[in-house]
């Protein structure tokens, strides 16, 4: 035991130091790695590449011997020779290669003038070669004795019965098509059809008739009505069963002589003997197949476990690399050794792999993986390496000794396997610890860099199999608070699902590069290139016609040049060559051979004949020798070197298994063909011309010439051919417009697949989601919605219309001007402002309690109709009486609540113990009261009770009459709205502290803008008036009202407040205490760590709020956005443009012009990135330090709502209710959220990675990466459903939501809580 | 010679075939012996009759799968034994593929169906859960060596049969250990090929198949490995099936 412990421990810590060094030096050692790799796999070079191709080998043909049949006979002088190169061969092949051409050509032939006679001749040849017979000493010697003789086609071939021999010498040649019968072939009218029909209408490689006959490939042949060198070849194709070399020389001199070929360079000195491999059938693929799906069906599941690393993808990458460099070392080191493998490595690749296995790879992934995360890379792969050490040597110690024992089985087949298994087990081995060890520190790495910047200090990096302790973390903790700024830690893309990201990484990608775009604009070019040059009347003939004026090859396209008629052409060596046969010009000197004049003299007395018959035919007709075309001479080229190897190289082994003869693992020989040439005269072609032919094809390469030959044929014959050739090139010119024009659609529709459907436009695509329907991303996938219950701040009596916020509390201020201070953690109304001039005693609080009690939750009744007309509402002018006067008589609704109310009120005692706390209640509730009634009786407005819109109208009753009547007279509708409103449906959150508060004389005016620091309270009135309030002890500290403009925006910062009002001018206010500046400079900026309950200054302490500066035009209209950062401030306004100030000296900086509308909104964040969006509804992107602008994008349709920004991402909403997203960089939008109506411009930013938006009722939590729907939150019942206004994003990771009337608190923590 | 031999692949699994009618000569039958397993009649017992018909669900799912499966592995494998006598036609494939009689691949389907089903009710029967080794993976991997192990019955040149029989039934119990391990696995996978064999000696005696050179009274020597090793691969499978569907 105490070894096995000591062996364990050394192994761990050699381990560990291991992992420490991979993780040290990663580059090194995988271009270490890597090296060592290719030097492993350097010996495979020397393997021959598998496959099934059939290897050659060349003999001399002199003194060639066919190789005796065993393998021990073969001595070490021929080195060199395939160890297959054993006994004799399948059958000898002795090609025959003919090229025929008609000469001299005639203008008016046909087209199929070029081959037919030709092929007439192969029937002579044939014959020739069929009766050839070598006599000698020994006797005669016929084919018939050399030859391969063939017995039955395999029962399957019945159709090419006719075709092929059968019962005889394997003797193959073009005229096997008409049963090597002259007759039947003149009586063919269609020759191409004869030779097409067995033809295979799909694609084939393999051989096919044609090939098999013509033995070369059908191209080649020149069997086609569009021949333009009119020369035709075809072989006649001889399978011999034994080499005789004598019978084949006598054959081949006899030929030579019967049919000469002058210039001739084939080279005929070597035997080629082609080994066929073992065919691999369709058969044997099948399990082969079947194995590697298996094989794939691991890969894929093993891979499929790795997980929480960067690249889920990179490392399965990287195992299936390692798993398949492992084996190629091994076999590259076994061949090293002299090891070469004779398995087939196909078949054993996959048992190798699986052997191997995948396994130590998964296992190192999860234990590194697994490891703290809040340690080094380095030593967390260490330990993660040693953890598995023990377990990895055990498994690799058995795997080793499982294949020494299949050593042992003494199977040489088993052997070798399990020899190669050792060597890919090490190098597997060596791999893993070096190359996948190394790899998978770098990834880690690469993820640690990723969340580095948004990495919670120490516990938020807890692995995340604790998802509690997070959760708990942000329970509402109101005393203790972390002294850090809060981040949400948002989990790696990797932690969750692959399935969006990817999409839209794609998405992106073709959208960035414009992929889409450029494809189609290459294929458009290519196109038209290929239109233009095949266009029939275009570029390409006269291209061609200008190259064949010059070129010696176009004798077909020149025009005629008429030879002098009447004297045969001195220089014409075939007619030379015809009428003196014997001429030894003819004959080149390397063609020495013994002639035998004897089997020779037939055919060439018939040529003579011919040759005089035709040189007299033309005479007859009188005018022949103008007919005299061009005469073509037949050439020998390199190309036609060993023309069968241009043949598929499945040519040999199917012609031979029609007779159930395998070539697999045999090899067959190629003899040297014996070059034919054929020159038929013009006479000759005619004579064999079908007579339908004459009727059915034209004359070839028609031209003006043409009209001698053929009076039948006038010119309207080729006139007429001209106007049909030209139809038909029309209808392929409209078939190619048609295609292209089809190819450009699709491209475009794949242009409208790829890229982002509203790339350039707004929103349109992503506008399917209904109303009321579960907001869903792109995708439709909709996460599950959860319900929380929000922390619901209740007590404003209007819809709400700024809020502030620094963390710690919240200032919200609604319509009427009341400012109403909370505590962020707890949700507590601590201030309400203005408060009541005359403090009460506590006495007179309660008596009037139970009735203010009432006029929240009036309001929270009537909260639907109310939101629903609260649009309408804001551009309403001052209340119309005569509109509400029909409104339903409430007096009697007024006394009848107070007694249930007081019941509901009770029903809630946190509530109540909160308002309870509450110091500031006092009330003037008796005069306020009192003067309500007055001016109601007196104004005659009992309106006010009913519906939901007199509480709208009453907002602008504060400014415009009395506030007092208003007050009351709200209280009033808010009594009867709540009987209305079926009594007490859930009115929970309100305090007793949030009646109306106490109208001054100096609040007549509404408060337009608000901001917060520390525990002071800015207001900017609409009057002009500055206030500064307490936000603790809700008095007033300063006012400045040295303008009446009002104050359009604020800006706190410090102690300096800017301000901005209507008429365009800019106030720099500084703040000064006069007893104790110093602590308001220190409340003012650490204003997170603040504690509320404990003020800083006494209200003791008088503040001033002076005014320093006054920039007194800043903007010609209105200023519209204020916002300040970086020591910079900026203003947008009305007037289009938008200025940057420095905030210390007020001094203008810059001014950006650019938008074509009023500026709407602003954004500027420390790292000096100023955004705007205007009016225009186009967002531009600026330097602030040098003023220029960056970036210009048309974000929507309509005002530019809102804007912010992430590190990357630029995030924009409009009144078109779509939150775009944008690149920062490239000003790219990434994509779009289809909001909510009336929701536009609710969205707030928690983190770098996480939007969270407004809905009905709900709000949503999205990955601005990826655009992934996290999670939908709703608040509270899904029923009571308002438009999220407003998001204001708390520090302590809250947000706090502006649902008209009241806000909701909601925590983030939900969002996290389920990402684990 | 290739002929015979694939009789003997369809012989064997003609001997699966048999010991999974066995029990019953027809289908109800065997649902009749399912039914009862412990399994099966507890959640009939603890769930109404919702749970009992998607139990049924499951199970026919689990069944159809496995036959399938089985059905499949029996055509390659026949196509592996036979595959030395390939001919160059397409024609041909489709002849190859069905060159043994046609009850052989249904046959196979369902003894492996049968078995299959039966390796998740022994461990339950039983009470002790398989836990070795539960992923797919590793079952990729088995059914992997599974063919290996065929291929090399098949393909290597063996210098006698004892030799072949020998390897192979160490490989056979190389794959049991690799991926089994469990005492019923190994149970069931000897009586699985004791079952089979005694099938297959049956019905050679009786002149339905012949082999090539029987060695071991009328059939070859490595055929119960096969059967052995069969037996296991194809209880992974259905017990993975069972985990899957089920939880």
């Amino acid at each position: 035991m105490t070894l096995t412990e000591k062996l364990r421990e050394r192994i761990s810590r050699a381990f560990y130091n291991h992992g420490l060094l991979c993780a040290s030096y990663p580059i090194p050692i995988i271009l270490f790695t890597g090296l060592c790799i290719l030097a492993c796999c350097y010996p495979l070079l020397k393997l021959p590449l598998p496959g099934t191709g059939p290897v050659e080998f060349s003999t001399p043909v002199k003194d060639y011997f066919p190789p005796s049949p065993d393998v021990v006979s073969q001595q070490g002088d021929l080195s060199e020779r395939p160890d297959w190169y054993v006994g004799a061969p399948v059958a000898y092949i002795q090609q025959i290669f003919v090229k025929a051409t008609v000469s001299p050509w005639q203008k008016n032939f046909l087209a199929v003038d070029v081959f037919r006679s030709p092929l007439s001749r192969v029937f002579q040849l044939v014959e020739e070669i069929r009766n050839h017979a070598l006599r000698d000493s020994s006797g005669v010697k016929s084919l018939e004795e050399v030859c391969l003789q063939v017995t039955d086609l395999l029962p399957g071939l019945k159709k090419l019965r006719n075709l092929l021999p059968e019962h005889g010498c394997l003797l193959l040649s073009p005229g096997n098509f008409w049963q090597n019968d002259r007759e039947r072939f003149n009586a063919d009218p269609d020759i191409i059809k004869t030779i097409h029909q067995h033809e295979p209408k799909a694609l084939q490689t393999s051989a096919t008739l044609k090939d098999l006959l013509f033995g070369l490939p059908g191209k080649y042949s020149g069997v086609n009505l569009y021949n333009r060198k009119r020369v035709v070849s075809y072989t006649v194709t001889l399978g011999l069963q034994r080499y005789d070399s004598r019978f084949l020389s006598s054959l081949r001199s006899r030929l030579k002589l019967l049919h000469p070929s002058p210039n001739c360079t084939l080279r005929e000195d070597s035997i080629v003997h082609v080994h066929f491999k073992e065919e691999i059938g369709i058969a044997e693929l099948i399990p082969l197949v079947t194995t590697y799906i298996i094989l794939f069906a691991y890969i894929y599941f093993s891979t499929r476990k790795i997980d929480m690393v960067k690249s889920k993808w990179g490392l399965a990458l990287a195992a299936v690399v390692t798993v398949l460099s492992s084996l190629l070392m091994s076999v590259g080191l076994c061949t090293l050794f002299g090891l070469t493998p004779t398995l087939n490595g196909g078949e054993i690749f996959p048992y190798l792999v699986v052997v191997i296995g995948l396994e130590n790879v998964l296992v190192l992934t999860k234990s590194v993986v697994s490891t703290p995360v809040d340690l080094e890379v380095k030593l967390r792969i260490a330990q993660g390496l040693s953890n598995e050490s023990w377990s990895i040597m055990k498994n690799m110690a058995t795997e080793l000794g499982i294949i020494l024992i299949g050593y042992f089985t003494l199977v040489p087949a088993i052997q070798e396997f399990c020899l190669f298994a050792v060597v890919g087990l090490v190098s597997d081995f060596f791999l893993q610890m070096l190359f996948f060890t190394t790899v998978l520190s770098i990834d880690i790495r690469r993820m640690e860099l990723a969340d580095l910047n948004k990495r919670l200090p120490a516990e938020a990096c807890l692995p995340p199999a604790k998802p509690a302790s997070r959760s708990q973390r942000y329970e509402r903790q109101p005393a203790v608070r972390p002294a850090t700024p809060h981040t949400i830690t948002l989990q790696p893309s990797s932690f969750r699902n692959l399935r969006l990201p990817k999409r839209l990484r794609v998405i992106y990608f073709f959208a960035r590069t414009r992929l889409a775009q450029r494809l189609i604009m290459a294929g458009t070019v290519i196109w038209i290139g290929i239109l233009v040059y095949t266009d029939p009347a275009g570029l390409r003939t006269y291209l061609t016609s200008q190259v064949t004026e010059q070129s010696p090859l176009g004798e077909a396209g020149l025009p005629p040049m008429p030879v002098p008629g009447g004297v045969l052409p001195a220089g014409d060596p075939k007619i030379d060559l015809s009428v003196f046969p014997s001429d030894p010009i003819q004959l080149s000197e390397n063609q020495t051979q013994q002639r035998e004049q004897q089997a020779g003299l037939e055919p060439l007395g018939r040529l003579e004949t011919n040759q005089h018959s035709w040189a007299q035919g033309p005479e007859g007709r009188g005018n022949g020798q103008t007919e005299l075309g061009t005469e073509a001479e037949v050439t020998w080229g390199a190309e036609d070197e060993e023309i069968w190897r241009k043949l598929s190289f499945r040519h040999w082994p199917s012609l031979f298994s029609y007779y159930n003869i395998t070539l697999a693992k045999r090899y067959i020989s190629i003899l040297p063909a014996i070059p034919v040439t054929l020159y038929l005269n013009p006479q000759e072609a005619l004579e064999v011309r079908h007579p339908q032919e004459a009727n059915r094809y034209h004359p070839f390469l028609s031209s003006s010439g043409g009209k001698l030959n053929a009076e039948a044929q006038p010119d309207q014959t080729s006139s007429r051919l001209q106007g049909h050739r030209d139809v038909t090139l029309y209808k392929v010119a409209a078939l190619g417009l048609a295609s292209g024009i089809l190819l450009v659609l699709l491209l475009f529709c794949l242009y409208r697949l790829l890229c982002p459907k509203n790339y350039g436009q707004n929103g349109l695509s992503h506008s399917r989601r209904r109303r009321g329907d579960l907001p869903c991303d792109d995708y439709g996938y909709s996460p599950p919605e959860t319900e929380i219950v929000p922390l619901v701040l209740r007590g404003h009596l209007m819809d709400i219309e700024c809020l502030a916020s620094d963390g710690m509390l919240l200032v919200s201020c609604c319509l009427v001007g009341q400012i109403r201070v909370w505590d962020a953690q707890t949700g507590d109304c601590l201030t309400v402002i203005p408060k009541p001039r005359l403090r009460r005693d506590s006495s007179g609080i309660f008596d009037y309690q139970e009735s203010w009690d009432h006029s929240p939750d009036g309001k929270t009744g009537l909260d639907d109709s109310f939101e629903s007309s609260h649009q309408l509402k804001r551009m309403l002018s001052p209340p119309q009486p005569p509109l509400f006067c029909d409104q339903p008589d409430l007096t009697s609704l007024i006394d009848t609540n107070f007694s249930e109310q007081v019941k509901v009120a009770e029903s809630e005692p946190r509530l109540r113990a909160v308002g309870g706390r509450q110091k500031e209640a006092g009330y003037d509730f008796s005069s306020l009261v009192g003067k309500v009634y007055e001016e109601h009786s007196t104004s005659n407005c009992m309106n006010f009770g009913g519906l939901s819109a007199p509480h709208g109208q009453a907002g602008f009753c504060v400014g415009g009459s009395t506030a007092r009547s208003l007050g009351c007279g709200s209280e009033e509708g808010g009594c009867g709205g709540r009987r209305r409103s079926l009594g007490d449906e859930s009115l929970s959150g309100f305090d007793k502290s949030s009646p109306l508060p106490s109208w001054g004389g100096d609040f007549e005016s509404s408060v337009w803008s608000l901001d917060l620091q520390g525990n002071l309270i800015v207001a900017g009135r609409s009057n002009g008036k500055l206030e500064v309030w307490d936000a603790i002890e809700g008095t007033l500290r300063s006012s400045n009202d040295e303008s009446q403009s009002g104050i359009t925006a604020l800006v706190f910062l410090n102690n300096r407040i800017v301000a901005a009002r209507l008429n365009g001018s800019l106030d720099f206010f500084s703040l000064e205490t006069h007893t104790s500046l110093n602590h308001l400079q220190f409340r003012g900026a650490p204003s997170r760590s603040s504690i509320p309950s404990s003020p800083l200054f006494s209200s003791s302490d008088v503040i001033v709020c002076q005014l320093t500066h006054t920039v007194s035009c800043a903007h010609q209209k209105p200023i519209t956005a204020l916002k300040a950062a970086a020591g910079r401030l900026v203003t947008g306004s009305q007037d289009h443009t938008l200025r940057v100030f420095r905030l210390e000296d007020s001094c203008c900086l810059f001014t950006l012009q650019g938008h074509s509308g009023a500026i709407t909104a602003v954004y500027i964040d420390q790292t000096m990135v100023l955004a705007s969006g205007g009016q225009d509804g186009a967002i531009c992107l600026w330097d602030v330090l040098t003023g220029s602008k960056v970036s210009h994008m048309y974000a929507h349709r309509g005002d530019v709502t809102s804007l912010t920004c992430t590190t990357s991402c630029v995030i924009s909403s409009g009144l078109d209710d779509v939150i775009s997203i944008w690149d920062r960089s490239s000003g790219i939008k990434l994509y779009s959220i289809q909001q909510e109506m009336g929701c536009g411009s609710s969205l707030g930013v928690i983190s770098d990675n996480l939007l969270v938006t407004g809905g009905q009722g709900c709000v949503s939590f999205w990955d601005i990466g990826y655009g992934d729907l996290l999670q939908t939150v709703y608040l509270g019942k899904s029923n009571e459903s308002q438009p999220a206004r407003q998001i204001l994003v708390l520090e302590n990771a809250a947000i706090v939501c502006n649902f008209g009337s009241e806000l909701s608190l909601v925590y983030v923590p939900s969002v996290l809580e389920k990402l684990d | 010679m290739p002929r015979l031999e694939s009789g003997a692949w369809s012989c064997s699994c003609a001997a699966r075939a048999r010991h999974a009618a066995r029990p019953g000569e027809a289908a109800p039958k065997a649902d009749a012996m399912q039914s009862p397993s412990p399994s099966a009649g507890r959640a009939e017992r603890e769930a109404s009759g919702g749970a009992a018909t998607t139990w049924r669900q499951h199970l026919v799912q689990r069944s159809v799968v496995l036959f399938v499966v089985g059905a499949f592995m029996a055509l390659v494998l026949n196509l592996l034994q036979i595959q030395r006598n390939v001919t160059l036609f397409p024609d041909e494939v489709i002849a190859t593929l069905f060159s043994s009689a046609w009850w052989v691949p249904p046959c196979c389907g369902t003894a492996a169906a049968v078995v299959g089903l039966l390796y998740p009710c022994i461990d339950s029967h039983l009470g002790e859960p398989h836990k070795f080794k539960r992923e797919w993976a590793s079952v990729m991997r088995c059914i992997a060596v599974f063919v290996g192990i065929n291929h090399a019955s098949a393909k290597l040149d063996f210098a006698n049969n004892v030799q072949l029989s020998l390897t192979l039934a160490a490989l056979s119990l190389g794959l049991w250990w690799t991926f089994d391990r469990s005492r019923s696995g190994l149970g069931l996978g000897i009586t699985i090929a004791f079952v089979a064999t005694l099938i297959t000696q049956f019905l050679v005696y009786n002149g339905v198949y012949q082999y090539t050179s029987p060695d071991f009274l009328y059939i070859r020597s490595w055929l119960p490995c096969i059967f052995f090793s069969g037996g296991v691969t194809v209880g992974n499978i259905g017990r993975q099936l069972a985990m899957v569907i089920i939880v």
